[in-house]
C-alpha cells in the first residue's frame, strides 16, 4: 500500500469525523496500528478538529466537572445499594393491578345485571303503554263517533224518520237520520233486540206504490257496536225504511213476516 | 497520540481517569454541541448528559472501531440532535437560523486559549464558503459523505479530497 496516497485520499479525516461505515472504520483502525505515520496523521487531524470545536464552545466547561461527578455517584448508588425497595414497590404495584382488575370485573358484572333489570322493567312499561294507547284510541274513536252522531242529529237538513215496532217485536224502535244532501243515512238501532245466532238485521229503502224494497245493507257486528249507530249510503228516493231479520249474509228480498220496524218518511222536511 | 491508558482505566471505572479525559475532551465536545444547539444553557445540559453516558457506556468503546474522540463525537451529536427535537427546545427556538460554527466563532469575544484563538480567527477569515459548509456538515453535524454530497451538490468522489484540503489549511495555521 502506498501510505502517502492513502493519507492524501482524505479517508483519515472522515475516519475521525465518524463519517465512514463501521466496516470502513475497522479497516482504517487496522492500518493505523500497522503504520505509525498514519497514526501520527490521525492524531494531528484530531488535534486540529479539537481546537476548531473548542473555539465553538461558549467557554471552557471545567467547572461543570464537579456537578457531573456528583451525578455519576448518585446515579450508580441507587441501582446498587437499594434493590429491595424496587422489589417491594413492584409487589405493591402488582397487588394494586390485581385489585384494580377484580374491582373492574365486579363493576362490569354489577352493570350488566343492572342493565338486564332495567331492560325487563322497560319491557313491562312498554306493554302497559301499548295497552293504554289502545284504550286511548278506543276512547277517541267512540268520542269521534259520538260527535258525528251528535252533529247528524243537530243538522236541520237531516230528516229524522222514526221506525215503529211491528208484530214480531212490538217494543222495538229505530230512528233513521237521513242526510239527503250527502246521500247518507244513519240508523240508530239501540231499540232493537240482539239478533239470534246466525241471523242479521237488514235495512231496506222502500217505495210505497207499488211496494219496491231496495237493500241498503246489513247491521253487521250488531252486538259489538256500542252506540248501535250504523251509517249507510242511501242514494235512493226513499219513501219509507224497514228493518227485517234475515239469515247471515242478508237476502235479496225482505222476509216480510220478520219485519221488526217500519216507518214512513214525512215530506215536511 | 490517543490516551489509551486513560481510556482503559476509565473502562475500569477509575474516576481520576474520567476527570483527565474530561479535561482533555470536554471543551471540544461542548463546542460541537453548541454548534448544533446555538444555546449555552441547553448545551450545558447536553454536555452533562453526554459525559454521564460516557461513564455508563464506556465499555462499548473499542479502539478497533475507531478513535475515542470519534466515539465521543457520535454520542454528543446524537444527544444534541435529540435535544433539538425535544418539545421544550422547539418551543424556545422557533426561529432557529441556519448559523453554524463559523458564526459562533466569529461572534465570540474571548477565547480561553489565546494561541489557538488567534489562529482560528485567522483560519475562519481565509476559509472558503465551500470549506465552511463541508466541515460543518461532516464534522459538526455528522453527515455521511453521501448526505453531504447531496446537500452541497458536490460529486461523491470529490468530497473526501476537498475536505482534506480544507482541513490542511487549518493545520498549517495551528502549527505556525
Amino acid at each position: 500500500m502506498n501510505i502517502q496516497e492513502y493519507i492524501n485520499s482524505g479517508i483519515l479525516e472522515l475516519y475521525v469525523y465518524g463519517a465512514l461505515s463501521p466496516q470502513e472504520s475497522e479497516e482504517v483502525s487496522k492500518v493505523l496500528k500497522q503504520y505509525p505515520e498514519v497514526e501520527t496523521e490521525v492524531s494531528e487531524i484530531e488535534e486540529a478538529l479539537k481546537s476548531l470545536a473548542s473555539a465553538a464552545a461558549p467557554y471552557n466547561p471545567e467547572e461543570m466537572l464537579a456537578a457531573i461527578k456528583a451525578k455519576l455517584n448518585s446515579h450508580g448508588g441507587i441501582v446498587q445499594m437499594h434493590p429491595t425497595p424496587i422489589n417491594k414497590r413492584a409487589r405493591i404495584i402488582s397487588f394494586i393491578s390485581v385489585a384494580a382488575s377484580l374491582i373492574f370485573l365486579v363493576g362490569i358484572f354489577v352493570l350488566l345485571n343492572r342493565t338486564n333489570n332495567l331492560r325487563q322493567e322497560l319491557r313491562v312499561v312498554e306493554a302497559k303503554n301499548a295497552i293504554m294507547q289502545t284504550k286511548v284510541d278506543d276512547s277517541e274513536n267512540s268520542l269521534n263517533q259520538a260527535k258525528t252522531i251528535l252533529a247528524v242529529i243537530r243538522d236541520p237538513k237531516v230528516t229524522k224518520v222514526p221506525l215503529a215496532g211491528q208484530q214480531v217485536a212490538p217494543d222495538a224502535y229505530v230512528n233513521v237520520f237521513w242526510d239527503k244532501e250527502n246521500n247518507k243515512a244513519y240508523i240508530d238501532a239501540l231499540g232493537l233486540p240482539e239478533p239470534p245466532q246466525g241471523m242479521v238485521y237488514q235495512v231496506w229503502s222502500l217505495k210505497l206504490d207499488p211496494l219496491t224494497p231496495t237493500s241498503m245493507g246489513l247491521l253487521e257486528d250488531f252486538s259489538n257496536n256500542e252506540n248501535k249507530v250504523f251509517s249507510f249510503d242511501n242514494p235512493n228516493e226513499s219513501q219509507a225504511f224497514g228493518i227485517t231479520l234475515e239469515p247471515a249474509g242478508g237476502s235479496e228480498t225482505p222476509t216480510m213476516d220478520q219485519l221488526y220496524t217500519l216507518g214512513v218518511v214525512t215530506n215536511n222536511a | 497520540m490517543q490516551p489509551d491508558d486513560l481510556i482503559l482505566r476509565l473502562q475500569q471505572k477509575d474516576e481520576k481517569a474520567f476527570e483527565r479525559l474530561y479535561t482533555l475532551y470536554s471543551q471540544s465536545i461542548f463546542g460541537v454541541i453548541n454548534s448544533v444547539l446555538h444555546d449555552t444553557e441547553a448545551s450545558e445540559e447536553v454536555l452533562q448528559d453526554v459525559f454521564i453516558k460516557v461513564w455508563d457506556n464506556c465499555d462499548s468503546y473499542s479502539s478497533k472501531k475507531g478513535r475515542f474522540f470519534t466515539w465521543l463525537l457520535n454520542i454528543a451529536r446524537n444527544a444534541a440532535i435529540d435535544k433539538t427535537r425535544s418539545k421544550s427546545f422547539k418551543n424556545q427556538k422557533k426561529n432557529l437560523t441556519q448559523e453554524y460554527f463559523v458564526d459562533i466563532i466569529e461572534s465570540k469575544n474571548s477565547f480561553s486559549n489565546k494561541m489557538d484563538a488567534i489562529g482560528i480567527s485567522k483560519y475562519i477569515k481565509t476559509l472558503g464558503e465551500e470549506c465552511k459548509k463541508v466541515i460543518n456538515l461532516l464534522f459538526f453535524k455528522g453527515y455521511t459523505q453521501k448526505e453531504a454530497s447531496e446537500e452541497l451538490s458536490i460529486p461523491l468522489g470529490t468530497i473526501k479530497t476537498r475536505n482534506r484540503l480544507c482541513l490542511n489549511k487549518l493545520r498549517e495555521i495551528l502549527v505556525e
